[in-house]
């Protein structure tokens, strides 16, 4: 088999596993944050109980989070090696950022929040809690402006085949790393708060609880709702950046195929790639333009203005980034739905709400899968845009054989790890909100 | 010397820095971990054995972490060398790396698979523990590049009987931090299981110590000759003279201080015979080193920055941690 195919394959199956993860981390850290300020202030220990279990359950999620980040710190250099030459001088440092200002704060101070509830003053804690939500939001940044410095390169040189920095703070603001960042937090936010939702409405739904119950369900659709509204803004922000920096990915989200004056917005249709034809196609005519020009009849790149070996794939960021918006809308459809029975003070009883909730739970998972798979195969064939070809970043001295090896071995030990986080994850969400000396100790048992 | 030269020396001086940081803190985590059938015997112990790096070994682990980025960062070339040519070796790592990362936790939460998960932590440190030393050696003893700087052996290039060596004085290193970490932090039968393991790994380092440097010797008879290294040996041999002391006398914290300066001693022997290379290729005119492998002066200005704006931080906090869980570990603490 070919060894670059291989590789994408094993380094989307080990970025994909990890990605499950880190959101639900900054969403949950938000929460275990407010629950801790809101102890601080109110002394009420139904806040504690709260954010005890919410860390209990961040606890788990971190671990698998790091387990599975260790595997793409090593990747650049395992079956990226032409990449890791190429652009390390570059690509190398937000990396090591990352480990400098976010890792170890979140690291050393969940440590703390996790086993050291009685030995540091309430303040300490809440502090540790900031820092936990702090560490692992910097965390984010540094690894998407490494990311979005493959999507839209800045601040660099080509000097004798690689690339060399000129300027740090344009290489580490380049123009999409903002926007990307503010669209995946928000992504975070979005999971966590309806992971701590689902959770709440598990808990109201079988009677357990009932006050702490409600208490996370008001923090948690609070969170929730309020980014993915706000998330409507950043979504439609980072695809007007698309449209100006990498016109042929938005070409082929929108299976675009000629350039238009007053492109119209495809809401449906298979894209047909030999064809060069979107099948079955339901279009809002003049709807693209409007939405990235601001102006009805302005002008839109098709993938026409190409050349085909420079085109990204049509059908998968065609499906991913519709199916994303797609979720996307309906999150702000839960979230307003959630306020709105909140503010009648209805929400508790609502019952086929909750129900839905628990069955909405993959949804953000899935949206943030998706959008990544929209951003990085809607960047092929480059790996770095318009610099290097992802064919030429890869290992020359690993071979086919030992990259399948890897991935079967990624796969079992990922399904193995995966299984049993889950199942972890899900029987501590069953102990519930209890008293917290109670809770530790069972856990412990 | 030029600002770009001098940067390469001290990102030379830093990596060893930081990954002598990774060898103290998540050194006795790792040695802990592939002694932990030896060392706890009852649930009771294992837990609290478990308990002493509870809190802690995670945010140890980010030094090998920042380690390899920093790698990454100055030295791309190096990075990209190592980490493609030691491909199947460094899966080895990493899924122990991985299995180990999750093992505690799933250890305490899934009684069902808890022989699994104790065995993946058990192994998961063994191995890395072993591996670590084995990849050092082949760096520093030389491995065969072509003139594209890419690795031309295979797995079994790197069994070789000098990194082999290498490898199992590293382990005995990380054994004997963690029993002496062990030792410091329990009481009881578990701490004299520790104690007496001291002893018996402060020999076997020193057995290891003295037959890598007589391979040192043998193979690159020239690197040894450098005074720095005598003087990092002194150390090494000094601190090991002295832990043997402290441990029969069980002055815990003065062994494992003694076994963290053993560590900085070896660190120091290594980059003294390595310098300025950093890959060494058995032919030497094709060897990586910090002049030919090195990002540009700005980067390494960059990183020199984050690193002094960081790093300060970072040990501030993690003096914070270790101050808050101090003293003695108990089966009945908080921890998994």
């Amino acid at each position: 088999m070919d060894t670059v195919f291989l590789a994408r394959l094993q380094f989307g199956l080990t970025a994909g596993f990890h990605f499950l993860f880190p959101p639900t981390t900054l969403g949950l850290s938000l929460l275990v944050l407010i629950m801790e300020t809101l102890y601080l202030r109110t002394k009420n220990t139904l806040y504690k109980d709260v954010s005890a279990y919410l860390v209990r359950i961040l606890g788990v999620v971190f671990v698998m989070g790091v387990s599975t980040g260790i595997a793409l710190e090593f990747a650049f250099g395992n079956n990226w090696a032409a990449y890791s030459r190429m652009v390390g001088d570059v690509f190398g440092a937000p990396l090591a950022a990352e480990g400098v200002f976010a890792f170890f704060l979140e690291s050393v101070f969940l440590g703390i929040l996790v086993f050291g509830r009685k030995k540091v003053s309430p303040k300490t804690y809440r502090l540790s809690a900031f820092l936990v939500f702090l560490g692992a939001h910097m965390s984010g940044l540094w690894i998407i402006i490494a990311n979005s410095w493959m999507q839209t390169p800045a601040g660099f040189r080509m000097e004798g085949g690689r690339a060399v920095l000129e300027d740090f703070f344009k290489a580490a603001l380049n123009p999409s790393t903002v926007v990307r960042t503010v669209h995946t937090i928000l992504g975070g936010w979005t999971t966590g708060g309806l992971v701590a939702m689902a959770i709440a409405a598990w808990l109201l739904l079988k009677g357990r609880f009932p006050e702490k119950a409600a208490l996370l369900m008001k923090a948690s659709l609070a969170v929730f709702a309020a980014a993915a509204v706000l998330q409507l803004g950043s979504g439609h922000a980072h695809s007007v950046q698309v449209t100006r920096t990498q016109p042929e990915k938005m070409a082929a989200f929108e299976a675009l195929w000629e350039t238009q004056e007053g492109a119209p917005f495809t809401v449906f249709g298979i894209p047909d790639e030999t064809n060069e034809k979107t099948h079955l196609a339901v279009r809002i005519p003049k709807m693209l333009s409007l939405l990235v020009h601001f102006d009805p009849s302005g002008k839109v790149l098709g993938l026409n203005e190409f050349p085909k070996e420079e085109r990204p794939p049509i059908f998968l960021p065609f499906v991913s980034y519709h199916l994303m918006i797609l979720f996307g809308l309906l999150f702000i459809f839960i979230g307003t739905a959630g306020v709105f029975l909140q503010v009648r003070k209805k929400l508790s009883g609502a019952r086929r709400y909750l129900k839905l909730l628990l069955f909405a739970v993959p949804l953000p998972y899935l949206a943030n899968e998706l959008g990544w798979i929209s951003a990085e195969v809607g960047r092929q064939p480059w790996a770095v845009y318009k610099v290097l070809k992802t064919s030429d970043a890869v290992s020359a001295v690993v071979p086919a054989g030992n990259i399948l090896f890897s991935l079967i071995l990624f796969t079992l030990i990922y399904a193995l790890i995966g299984a049993a986080g889950l199942s972890i994850v899900l029987k501590t969400i069953r102990q519930g909100p209890g008293d917290e000396q109670a809770g530790t100790h069972k856990g412990a048992a | 010397m030029e600002t770009w030269d001098l940067l390469k020396n001290v990102w030379f001086l830093l990596i060893g820095v930081l990954l002598a940081g990774y060898s103290v803190l998540d050194g006795f985590d790792l040695g802990i971990g592939a002694l932990f059938p030896f060392l706890a015997k009852s649930e009771d112990e294992k837990r609290t054995l478990i308990r002493t790096i509870g809190p802690v070994w995670d945010g140890n682990e980010v030094w090998l972490l920042t380690g390899g980025g920093a790698l990454f960062a100055a030295f791309p070339l190096a990075y990209a060398t190592v980490f493609s040519g030691f491909y199947l070796a460094l899966m080895v790592v990493l899924f122990a790396l991985i299995l180990r990362a999750v093992s505690l936790e799933f250890r305490a939460h899934d009684p069902a698979r808890k022989g699994l998960w104790e065995a993946a932590f058990v192994g998961g440190s063994a191995l890395p523990a072993l591996l670590f030393g084995v990849a050092l050696g082949n760096v520093v003893v030389g491995i065969p590049l072509d003139a594209r700087t890419e690795f031309t052996g295979n797995f079994f290039t790197l069994l070789r009987p000098v990194p082999l060596i290498f490898g199992v004085l590293g382990l005995c290193a990380f054994l004997l931090h963690g029993s002496a970490y062990a030792a410091l932090k329990t009481e009881g039968a578990l701490q004299a299981r520790a104690r007496k393991a001291v002893k018996v790994l402060v020999a076997a380092t020193s057995a290891a110590f003295f037959l890598s440097y007589i391979a040192v010797w043998i193979d690159m008879p020239g690197a040894v000759k450098k005074i720095p290294a005598w003087v990092f040996a002194a150390i090494v041999w000094i601190s090991l003279g002295s832990l043997m002391r402290s441990a029969r006398k069980a002055n815990d914290k003065r062994t494992f201080l003694l076994s963290s300066l053993t560590f900085l001693g070896l660190w120091g022997v290594v980059g003294a015979i390595h310098y300025p290379n950093l890959v060494r290729a058995t032919d030497p005119a094709l060897s990586l080193t910090i002049a030919n492998a090195s990002s540009s002066a700005l980067t390494l200005k960059v990183m020199l920055l984050i690193a002094l704006v960081g790093m300060p931080l970072v040990v501030g906090y993690t003096v914070f941690a270790y101050r808050v869980f101090k003293g003695k570990v108990g089966p009945g603490d908080a921890g998994y």
